[in-house]
């Protein structure tokens, strides 16, 4: 992948409701494969940008491209294709669905997605094979492939989340404070491993917190305060 | 979509205690709608069925219900008569096949006695023209013989051979029995799930002979004739209460009663059995409507709970909701599967309360017949029946289009980050 990633000039989002934006971006670039720490305090619209990113807003002025295509420009059902096709999601918790196994909830975006199945294809023979090999890389033990995702601790949960936003290989992974619920080791651990992963999968991951501590290990990192022009949204 | 369909119905068995106490609500409301509309049909199959291949009835004139209530369910006090000569010049009319004449007023333990002829065996139809059938024994033909519908020699344990004594009158009154004259059960006749069946039949002239020491609906005091010597005195009857007439030929029924209606002896009435009981049945609709009202409302009590049970899942479904969004699911699909999810529950309650409906028919269908003398005519289905079902699936197909619709607002409401 030659151009960023994500290339974002001048955008605007204001919340419906709201008197001032929330966001008000000149400009950010994240090249394919960087790895990006992005933080602020609560309220500082980080989750917003995230959203805007994975296609679920849309900007009110603006430009927003991901991987070379005007995010605004297309149609709500072709942003959630483009989101399961090139976008893996990790959220601070409740990542997964209750009623199906951690190897279905690793395995959902395939469902949804035919270019994650077949690349997911490409890597491990087989999509399940693919998930499986994600599965032991994030240490987790064989055992709990088959069991209802509710019966694994929160630090193994998000490991399955991370599991799911990377099968299939797509360029961006967004990570909305993910490890806010794990204590200090876990956090570290869990970091690490996700970080080896998108290195593997190539993709560039956008890795959201308000928690500083995290920061030393990226090789970036972004002050929502120094990115974003809108004052109304911090409060 | 094909995507979303083991989701759904994974999603669906993860929350099937609810569920299924919603679709137990459903399958239940269906097949009280189903049961009622069978049964108000096969009563009302049953209520036509009571009398069939009679032609005309024929009585003193009153309302034409009234004559349909005596001569037919053997209901009320009989007030005026019509004369034996009247039945005899019916009878002897030439577009008239037969005649039954019946004499009704007594009555054996709430039973009523119908004093008819031997023709009664012979012509009466009932349901689908089928014609009267001995269980055991045979017509009456000595003059103190009685021949039992199905129902009161079950319920009053008689047998062929056994003395029953006739109550002057509906019963009630101590001191009005004929009981110096009993009679003899010759026959018992096999069940027919029509007035019949209650009926307890003597000859008219054994009804003429108990009454022969009577006056006023009181005995003669100091004037008994002993049941031995009734046979010397003259027991033609002198009235009868109707006349069910059978033609050669149906054309001519108008003419007849026309006829019959302008009589000059007496004041006479004939009523098309058929129009008469319809108008019957039209007395009892307001009670038939306020039974489908309130299935009706059983079924919309149902929906409306599934729709609630839907909706306040919806809360704790958010997650998920946002979740399917991160992974590709458009709010239209989330619309989908919450809509799919309704139907689906509301399909198979209607299909299961059809199901229920068809076995209990077919369990319950013979005690029915006993009891009420509701015959379930059919077992599947009728085209009204699946056009109640298309109903129930259509309204709770749109009933669910709501939480399909909360779900779609919620998901693009909510995006990725769900607030509670
Ligand atoms: N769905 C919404 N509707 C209306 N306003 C919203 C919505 N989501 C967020 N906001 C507003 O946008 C602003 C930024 O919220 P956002 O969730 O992006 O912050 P954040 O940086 O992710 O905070 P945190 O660290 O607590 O997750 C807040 O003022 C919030 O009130
Ligand atoms: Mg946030």
């Amino acid at each position: 992948m030659a151009g960023p990633v994500i290339a974002l000039r001048d955008l605007v989002f204001r919340w419906p409701g709201q008197t001032g934006p929330c966001l008000d971006i000149a400009a950010l670039r994240v090249e394919a494969g960087e790895q990006v720490f992005v933080h602020g305090p609560s309220g500082s619209g980080k989750s917003t940008l995230l959203n805007l990113l994975a296609g679920v807003l849309v900007p009110d002025g603006g430009e927003l491209r991901a991987l070379d295509v005007d995010l605004p420009r297309l149609s709500a059902a072709a942003r959630d294709r483009f989101r399961v096709d090139h976008v893996g999601l990790i959220f601070q918790q409740f990542n997964l669905i209750p009623y199906l196994s951690v190897l279905d909830n690793v395995l959902l975006p395939c469902r949804f997605s035919p270019r994650r199945r077949q690349r997911a294809s490409a890597d491990g023979g087989d999509a399940r094979a693919a998930a499986a090999a994600l599965l032991t890389h994030l240490d987790l033990a064989e055992s709990l492939w088959q069991r209802p995702a509710t019966a694994l601790s929160v630090g193994q949960q998000q490991r399955v989340a991370a599991a799911r936003a990377l099968i299939g290989r797509p360029e961006i992974v967004i990570a909305d404070e993910p490890t806010s619920a794990l204590d200090a080791a876990r956090q570290a651990a869990f970091l690490d491993l996700l970080r080896r992963e998108c290195a593997a999968a190539d993709a560039a991951l956008l890795f959201v917190s308000h928690d500083q501590r995290l920061a030393g290990v990226f090789p970036r990192q972004l002050a929502m305060g120094e990115i974003n022009r809108a004052t109304g949204a911090a409060s | 979509m094909s995507h979303l369909l083991p989701l759904a119905l994974r999603s669906a068995w993860n929350r099937r205690h609810t569920l299924g106490l919603t679709l137990l609500a459903i399958v239940l409301a269906v097949t009280l709608l189903l049961g009622i509309e069978r049964v108000r049909q096969d009563a009302r199959a049953g209520f036509a069925h009571s009398v069939s291949g009679t032609d005309l009835v024929v009585g003193a004139r009153a309302s034409p219900i009234q004559l349909i209530l005596y001569a037919v369910f053997r209901i009320g006090e009989t007030t005026h008569d019509m004369s034996w000569e009247a039945a005899r010049m019916l009878a002897e009319r030439p577009e008239v096949a037969w005649t039954i004449p019946l004499a009704l007023g007594d009555s054996h333990l709430g039973y009523p006695v119908v004093g008819t002829s031997a023709d009664y065996f012979v012509h009466f139809r009932h349901g689908d023209r089928q014609p009267l059938r001995f269980a055991g024994g045979r017509p009456f033909e000595a003059l103190f013989e009685a021949v039992l519908g199905a129902e009161v020699a079950q319920r009053l344990g008689y047998r062929l051979g056994d003395r029953i004594t006739l109550t002057h009158g509906g019963g009630g009154f101590t001191g009005a029995e004929h009981d110096d004259k009993p009679f003899t059960v010759v026959g018992v006749l096999a069940r027919t799930g029509t007035p019949v069946d209650r009926s307890v039949h003597i000859s008219l002239q054994a009804m003429e002979a108990i009454h022969l020491d009577w006056q006023g609906g009181a005995p003669i005091p100091g004037f008994s004739i002993p049941a031995e010597l009734v046979g010397k005195f003259d027991l033609t009857p002198k009235s009868v209460t109707a006349v069910l007439v059978g033609l050669h030929d149906r054309a001519a029924v108008f003419a007849l009663q026309r006829e019959l209606d302008g009589y000059r002896a007496e004041p006479l009435m004939a009523v098309l059995p058929g129009v008469a009981l319809s108008q019957l049945w039209d007395l009892l609709a307001v009670a038939e409507r306020a039974l489908l009202a309130m299935s009706t409302l059983v079924v919309a009590v149902g929906l409306a709970g599934m729709v609630a049970v839907v909706l306040a899942g919806l809360g704790e479904r958010r997650r998920e909701l946002a979740i399917l969004r991160s992974v590709g699911a458009r709010p239209r699909d989330l619309f989908a599967l919450l809509a799919l999810e309704g139907f689906a529950v509301t399909l198979l309650g209607a299909l299961l309360g059809l199901l229920l409906v068809t076995v209990l028919a077919a369990g319950l269908g013979p005690w029915l017949q006993a009891s009420y003398g509701i015959a379930p005519s059919h077992a599947w289905p009728t085209a009204q029946e699946w056009q109640w079902l298309g109903w129930v699936l259509a309204v709770g197909t749109l009933a669910s289009l709501l939480p399909g619709y909360r779900a779609y607002r919620l998901s693009l409401a909510d995006g990725l980050t769900p607030r509670i």
